[in-house]
């Protein structure tokens, strides 16, 4: 038991929450900004998938880093641009078309991986992002290596939540993409086109989305393997739910579900008793148990997942 | 242009529609298959050779199809009422979990023995989908995340399950579970292949499916439900009580394919055992434009490609998640295609 307290007080465990979170924290943000406007994607579990495996492959032909993050990034934005076409101007399901984008996206990563990598062969490796000490802060006792000495991206992601938020919020452009969510018939009135912006802020969200899962590829791991996107994808829908569709509430809700994580991972060395599957489980479990929690008071945006068709009510 | 509704669906565009969406999946496909160095049209000469080209191809593509019935059947009651069932692998999986488990130690002849396993699985299958149904009528929880996030959850329980208690001793390398007692084994339908009498389950499944759907109050109910929640609940329908049998009957089936494929295929539980078959249920489901008797031949198109993939595979060296892709195509341009059956584009 005071091995499990001891656990709380490493820094290392606090330095692998943000790092854990990073992610999350792309994803969320992703799912966040298509959800603003009014379209669910659930795409992201595949397009967290091509994420990794794109900015993995650029990295591994030859590309720098930013450039892997750069593909992978344009990769998501178009599975985002094809999503879009079929939920927006077709109007289709979006539970349907997003479950059909994370099949196409998951199976087409993995079955261009398997062009270049065969069955059997071991899991070529690229030279990941290495912690950046920032100087001067670095050196902080505790402070300086759970919050100053991480991989680019994270520091990225937490860049991307003060952005997201500030548009949203404070920009003529974020309240176009709010007022989308909740009643386009307003936007049309106001001479705006609620169409062209919820194809756009679906682009840029799946975006952000393959953003987080080049994270796993390129800075957690350095290597890409079928299947390790985990679910990451849906604890993101799950969070957006949870932090009621605002940034900052995103963020939070990311590091807390990362310091679970992070924690459960240690926790299992230290308790052998009980079967590390339980340790594993604790993360989905958690989800649903954040989504009950909110449920009742979830401020859903009002035109979520009703497809807007001009002229027709 | 925009898209109008149209007041009548030609019937030939409902045939053509599906054929029209995987003749596209097809031609879209074969660019990735001429992107890894082989001819497209001699591929899929080798995919329909491995899955149509011999007798023991054409019983291992309907041993295929079996489970895929089952799950498809399991997402099309539900998304007929709109309950987005996304948790099909799951629900086989339990399914497939309570039979190894209780197959194992139960005595008892197998007339006695295969049907009490076969409810087994749909109550256990019914009751994890029963939860997030509940969830999602008192407390508004989205039923398609718990779902989801269900699936992760069984999965790691029944690799506790097979690591743990119910760990075959006797089982080389990968963990799997004792196997089922040979009387629970179901029977072969052609001898020495692996095509078992649970083939004949599924058509069963899906006449029962068909006849509930489409000759029953409950199946106008959830077809009402579906269509219009709210004009549903003012004509007096429950719509609890209608998503709750929804739920049950989905998960049921659900549960069913996992049993089924325990009992005719594999005898013993394993964490690799279905190659997605809850999630490729739910394909199965929107080709058949969520209607039964399309849920069979889908089944057996699915299962084409699936076994089909594999055989190219192995003589064309094309990567075999090239069925994977495939299925998925179809599933988006079969959405697409029937939303241009209730829909024509106007200038």
């Amino acid at each position: 038991m005071t091995e499990a307290i001891d656990l709380l007080l490493s820094t290392s465990l606090w330095a692998a929450v943000l790092r854990i979170a990073t992610p999350l924290i792309f994803g969320v943000l992703g799912a966040l900004l298509c959800e603003r406007a009014g379209v669910l994607n659930l795409g992201i579990e595949g397009i967290m998938t091509m994420g990794a495996m794109t900015g993995w492959l650029a990295v591994f032909l030859g590309a720098p880093l930013w450039m892997g993050l750069l593909v992978a990034a344009l990769c998501g934005a178009l599975l985002g641009l094809l999503h879009a076409m079929l939920t927006v101007p077709l109007g289709l399901s979006q539970h349907v078309s997003g479950l059909g984008i994370t099949l196409f996206a998951s199976a087409l990563a993995y079955y261009l991986y398997r062009l270049i990598v065969e069955v059997g062969e071991l899991p070529p490796t690229i030279e990941p992002f290495r912690a950046l000490d920032i100087p001067g802060l670095s050196d902080l006792p505790v402070l300086g290596p759970v919050l100053f000495s991480q991989a680019v991206p994270t520091y990225l992601a937490l860049f991307a939540v003060v952005v997201v938020a500030y548009v949203l919020a404070r920009t003529p452009l974020g309240l176009a993409i709010r007022m989308t969510g909740e009643n386009p018939n307003a936007v049309e009135a106001q001479g705006l086109d609620p169409i062209r912006i919820r194809i756009w802020a679906v682009v840029a969200g799946s975006a952000l989305m393959a953003i987080g899962g080049s994270f796993l590829t390129m800075a957690a791991f350095d290597s890409f393997f079928p299947g390790m996107v985990q679910g990451r994808g849906w604890i993101c829908i799950a969070l957006v739910v949870f932090a009621s569709w605002r940034p900052g509430k995103a963020l939070i809700g990311a590091l807390l579900f990362a310091f679970f994580d992070a924690y459960q991972l240690r926790l299992q060395t230290v308790i052998e008793a009980v079967p590390y599957q339980l340790f594993l489980m604790a993360p989905y479990v958690l989800s649903i148990v954040a989504l009950i929690l909110v449920a009742r008071r979830a401020e859903v945006p009002a035109a979520l997942m009703a497809p807007y068709r001009r002229g027709e009510r | 242009m925009r898209l109008e509704r149209r007041t009548k669906t030609p019937l030939h565009l409902i045939f053509l529609a599906p054929l029209a969406a995987v003749a596209a999946a097809l031609f879209l496909a074969a660019g990735l298959i001429a992107a890894a160095g082989v001819n497209p049209l001699s591929a899929y000469g080798e995919l329909l050779r491995g899955a149509l080209g011999s007798r023991l191809a054409i019983t291992e593509m309907l041993t295929r199809a079996t489970p895929l019935i089952f799950t498809g059947l399991a997402a099309a009651v539900a998304f007929r009422a709109k309950l987005w069932n996304i948790g099909g692998e799951g629900q086989f999986y339990m399914g497939a979990l309570v039979t190894g488990w209780i197959g194992h130690s139960l005595a008892a002849p197998g007339w006695l023995g295969v049907p009490f396993l076969l409810v087994l699985s749909m109550v256990t299958g019914a009751a994890l989908l029963a939860g997030p149904a509940i969830l999602r009528l008192r407390f508004g929880v989205d039923e398609v995340v718990t779902t989801l996030l269900l699936n992760f959850i069984v999965l790691l329980f029944v690799g506790l399950m097979i690591e743990g208690p119910l760990r075959d001793p006797l089982a080389f390398g990968w963990p799997s579970s004792v196997p089922v007692n040979d009387a629970f084994r179901l029977p072969d339908l052609i001898p020495r292949t692996r095509l078992h009498i649970g083939f004949v389950f599924a058509i069963v499944a899906a006449a029962a499916v068909w006849l509930i759907v489409s000759r029953t109050v409950f199946g106008a109910e959830v077809r009402a439900a579906g269509l219009n929640a709210k004009a549903a609940a003012f004509a007096g329908i429950s719509l609890p009580k209608t998503i709750m049998g929804v739920a049950l009957l989905s998960g049921g089936l659900a549960g069913l394919a996992g049993a089924v494929e325990v009992m005719g295929v594999t005898a013993a539980v394993t964490t690799t055992m279905s190659p997605g078959f809850g999630y490729a249920g739910i394909v199965v489901a929107m080709l058949a434009a969520l209607h039964p008797a399309g849920v069979v031949g889908a089944a057996l198109f699915v299962a084409t490609v699936f076994v089909g993939a594999d055989a190219m595979g192995r003589s064309t060296g094309v990567p075999s998640f090239i069925a994977d892709v495939i299925v998925a195509l179809c599933l988006l341009t079969t959405v697409v295609a029937l939303l241009f059956t209730t829909y024509r584009v106007r200038r």
